[in-house]
């Protein structure tokens, strides 16, 4: 193992490999991006049907019923007050010891579905939703209560006036707190190593009983979630300027322009 | 005018907000035709009155009838009973309704504006919706604004849209509530123009507002609300020249300044 001259670290002491940490970052083993592809499409996957779940529950709690405005609260009152650990274990462990429910791997022609993955899927899901819910119900308190007036005087039911009216408004409201979400999702599936799916943060762990460097791997798994949420930011940004772009009310001048406007002035 | 048939018709209508009347016991018909300006005090319970006419204000008491069927509620074995969203929904299609501040939907073109109800509520193809738009937006006088946003037009321009929307569903009467309030007065002419033309064409409007210019040309009739009540009512000129309560007369002056 050679250590760069520049490497106090090394004659200090300290046990780090270089080496070892720049191989893991610039060329991970096929395990360990196999962990990382399914911190990824377990979010994408449990961030879209969370966004779903969310919108169900947001128009649950905007019923004319009273009994389905209960359960909603009452679903984001339960789902919000015990934490994402706890209710994964009680979804894939709990149920089964219970008798009542095992995940099993289903086959879906060339894709084998692992059942701990789609536990997690779901849990991860049913715990987003009620999050989702808050910000969706916070979306569509904001919108001007005009916009529906007018829709209604005009003869609309009150389906329409949500889906056409309400709703286009509301997800614009949405889109940064949503982001904001799923850049806590990328991350809440580290939790999925406690039922024993190898996502990225449990390859890490396998890797750090097999080679003891401890800091190196994790240090690894530190950047590999600091470039997905990063590069998520981008995309982030890229949905906000589209949403504000032809289509917003009043469209926000760019960081440079105004700048720019503002040296004109003076 | 009054030999026309009664168009829409408020029976002893009396709305409560916490137990207060704001609308107390008001009666009033509308031939087909026929523009009627309400004037009164703010809180005379005016705009609430007109809000109860296509039930955005379920009323607590009394009737409202579109061309003999009551708006909002059915003949229950108790008494009145409301009738379903969906099916006041239905009645709502035949009112038009202007509101003081716009209320042009913040996401859309004004012809997008114009043409949604249209589009979704009639079953015309977005074609034809954008046809009946244009025409619409046109007659307003905003053939160049199809594709600007509410936040890219004026309070004139944004009410003008909103009343080519409200026509796009070929309403059978017009509500406006206070259409020119929340106007710049420079903004003012354009709608009352608007408004002025939809008169003489023969459309049925009842009328909130305190533009006396408007009332004195296009009005076949002004009401005087005042706490709840209609004080009195008459023929425009009568009543702008000649009132018979002291407290219209009062009025008058006071918005003449």
């Amino acid at each position: 193992m050679s250590h760069g001259p520049w490497l106090l670290a090394a004659d200090a002491g300290l046990n780090f490999d270089w080496d070892f940490l720049a191989r893991s970052i610039f060329h991970p083993s096929g395990t360990f991006l196999h962990g990382l592809a399914r911190t990824v499409y377990i979010s994408v996957l449990a961030q879209l049907f969370g966004t779903l779940g969310g919108l169900a529950v947001a128009l649950a709690r905007r019923s004319r019923w009273m009994p389905l405005r209960r359960a909603g609260a009452t679903y984001v009152w339960l789902i919000r007050g015990t934490p994402l650990l706890v209710q994964l274990v009680i979804v894939y462990n709990g149920l089964a010891a219970l008798n009542l429910y095992r995940f099993t791997d289903v086959t879906l022609g060339p894709v084998v579905i692992l059942g701990v993955v789609q536990a997690a899927v779901l849990t991860l899901a049913l715990n987003e939703a009620a999050y989702m819910a808050e910000i969706i119900r916070a979306a569509l308190d904001a919108i001007d209560v005009g916009q529906k007036e007018a829709a209604v005087a005009l003869g609309m039911p009150p389906s329409m006036t949500m889906r056409l009216v309400l709703l286009p408004q509301a997800a614009r409201i949405c889109v940064p707190p949503l982001g904001n979400e799923f850049n806590l999702m990328m991350k809440s599936t580290s939790l999925l190593s406690v039922i024993g799916l190898q996502e990225m943060f449990l390859t890490a762990q396998a890797i750090n009983s097999a080679t003891f460097k401890t800091f190196e791997i994790f240090l690894t798994v530190a950047v590999y979630y600091l470039l997905l949420t990063t590069l998520w930011g981008f995309v982030q940004q890229w949905i906000e300027r589209k949403f504000e772009g032809p289509t917003a009310a009043v469209s926000s001048p760019r960081l440079r322009e105004r700048l720019f406007a503002g040296a004109g002035a003076k | 005018m009054s030999a026309a048939p009664v168009l829409l018709e408020a029976r002893d209508v009396v709305k409560r907000f916490g137990g207060r009347p704001a609308v107390d016991g008001v009666s009033m018909q509308v031939h087909r035709g026929e523009t009627v300006v309400i004037i009164g005090p703010s809180g005379s319970g005016k705009t609430t009155f007109l809000r109860c006419l296509n039930h955005l204000e379920r009323i607590d008491e009394g009737d409202v009838l579109l061309d003999g069927t009551s708006v909002g509620y059915r003949e229950g074995r108790h008494g009145p009973v409301e009738l379903p969203p969906r099916e006041i929904a239905v009645t709502r299609r035949r009112i038009g309704f202007v509101f003081q501040r716009f209320n042009l939907f913040a996401h859309l073109s004004a012809l997008d504006n114009v043409a949604l109800a249209p589009r979704n509520l009639l079953g015309l193809s977005r074609q034809d919706a954008e046809v009946r738009a244009r025409q619409l937006l046109a007659r307003v006088g905003l053939a160049d604004k199809e594709e600007s946003r509410p936040a890219q037009l004026s309070g004139g321009q944004q009410q003008r849209v909103a009343i080519a929307r409200a026509l796009a569903m070929r309403p059978e009467v017009m509500l406006f509530d206070e259409p020119t309030s929340a106007l710049d007065p420079e903004m003012v002419g354009e709608v009352i123009a608007v408004m002025r033309e939809l008169a003489a064409e023969g459309m049925t409007m009842v009328v909130v507002t305190h533009e006396m210019g408007f009332a004195r040309a296009a009005a076949d009739r002004i009401v005087m609300m005042d706490a709840g009540k209609i004080l009195e009512q008459g023929p425009a000129e009568q009543m702008i020249s000649d009132p018979e309560h002291d407290r219209t007369r009062r009025f008058l002056t006071q918005i003449a300044h």
